[in-house]
């Protein structure tokens, strides 16, 4: 392993230029980050409306079941084959439709959670609805928000990877053009990367969630 | 006729649909079984000596955030291009659900229940398979459904690795041949198959633990 692993990082083909690992590490941060972005700008305003009125709970376990049996390369290939190889949506509304259903349904789960006991003080306390939910139901649930933001991220980083089976970029690329050439080392190191980078985002989130989450609730956990 | 001409793959596929179906059900259902068995005893261990939980859990939860195709093609050079590759893979992707599953689970078991459980006699491996077992099998069963509706879609992205991989076959096959139908054979198939095993999973656990509460089976 660590053999093929030199000889990955020491060929020349992949240290500058189109095919250098700067460049495919930048694309799949990339293609990734859109995908994400996107994703939690449709789950998470819909899980707050959900969540904090309380209703929808079959519907989204439902979706959250129909997305985990949701097979995303089978979605990549039949957008491919439908819009075209080289059209970006047919790689980002796979990553999208993956990173939606964690987002919503920990959202919302996290919502529902938070005591009743709470929201009703606040709402005593004179807040508006909008202030009991950014200001209480908000805080509360956040540590499952942002695991599932966690969980959704840590997928998409390593679904960009499926985008290379078309014709798109990132660090997948490696593993996709390796394979097809025969060339086993190349396959090993564009793996390795992918595993370096998803560890890193779930690194990168452990250290979000350890900074924004209020120091009262770490202390019930 | 329609439905038979449907299921009948162009040849360059290489398999039968049942041939794949076949693949299908052995790899990712093998794998997952093979995961429970693996976290039971783990979880049992987490549940006992509470310390050892928190670095389980975050190992398995690395684990699982290793793509699956890095890791099936890290494995290509132990097991080949072959179906254990995929089941290898699998079966350790399966324990970041289970493990937890089953350490939630033991913990549901009422500290009164395993006692009057030894003031009856019941020896240690009694006491596990009858009291804490049944009495945990609702949470661990609602592990084990998530588990294996979300290994049967994984092992679909083996297709890339080689000719394998169930019904991820037809996804590639039909992006080589540009065969809209072979892909949504192949979509329908997963996601049917997928939520079948979670009905029967649903339905079985429901026979083995018929008092448990529908609620609490919920995941």
């Amino acid at each position: 392993m660590i053999e093929y692993l030199r000889q990955f990082f020491s060929d020349p083909r992949f240290q500058s230029g189109y095919d250098g690992i700067w460049q495919r590490i930048a694309e799949h941060c990339w293609y990734s980050l859109i995908a994400f972005l996107c994703a939690a700008a449709i789950g998470l305003p819909l899980a707050l409306l959900t969540g904090h009125l309380g209703r929808g709970d079959g519907p989204i376990a439902a979706l959250a079941a129909v997305g985990r049996a949701m097979p995303s390369l089978g979605l990549i290939v039949l957008l491919a084959v439908k819009i075209g190889v080289f059209n970006f949506n047919a790689a980002l509304i796979p990553l999208v439709a993956l990173a939606v259903p964690p987002i919503l349904l920990t959202t919302h789960e996290g919502l529902r959670a938070v005591d009743r006991s709470v929201v009703d003080a606040a709402r005593g306390m004179g807040m508006r609805p909008l202030q009991v939910l950014f200001r209480v139901e908000v805080p509360s649930a956040l540590p499952l928000i942002l695991s599932g933001l966690r969980t959704a991220a840590v997928q998409v980083v390593a679904t960009t990877t499926i985008a290379a089976v078309i014709s798109f970029g990132g660090l997948g690329r490696y593993v996709v053009d390796g394979l097809s050439q025969y060339q086993y080392y190349q396959v090993v190191g564009g793996g390795f990367l992918v595993v370096l980078l998803s560890v890193a985002t779930l690194v990168l989130f452990s250290a979000i969630s350890r900074l924004a989450i209020s120091p009262g609730l770490r202390r019930n956990r | 006729m329609i439905a038979a001409s449907v299921f009948d793959l162009p040849s360059y596929v290489q398999h039968s649909y049942l041939g794949l179906l076949g693949e299908q059900l052995e790899v990712s259902l093998g794998a997952t079984a093979a995961g429970l068995l693996v976290s039971l005893p783990i979880g049992q261990a987490c549940a006992r000596w509470r310390l050892l939980y928190p670095p389980v859990l975050g190992l398995v939860t690395v684990a699982y955030s290793i793509p699956s195709l890095a890791l099936f093609v890290f494995l290509i050079d132990y097991t080949g291009i072959t179906d254990t590759t995929l089941f290898i893979a699998l079966a350790l992707y399966s324990l970041c659900i289970l493990v937890p599953g089953v350490v939630d689970g033991i913990r549901t078991v009422p500290p009164e229940v395993k006692l009057a459980a030894d003031a009856m006699g019941y020896g240690p491996a009694r006491r596990y398979f009858q009291v804490e077992l049944p009495i945990a099998a609702p949470t661990i069963m609602a592990a084990v459904r998530v588990a294996t509706v979300s290994s049967i879609s994984l092992m679909s992205i083996g297709a890339v690795i080689g000719n394998l991989g169930g019904f991820g076959q037809l996804f590639t096959t039909g992006l080589r041949s540009f065969n809209l139908s072979l892909v949504w054979l192949g979509l329908f198939s997963l996601v049917v198959l997928a939520l079948l095993c979670d009905v029967l999973l649903r339905g079985a656990q429901r026979l083995m633990t018929p008092w448990a509460d529908r609620r609490s089976a919920r995941a």
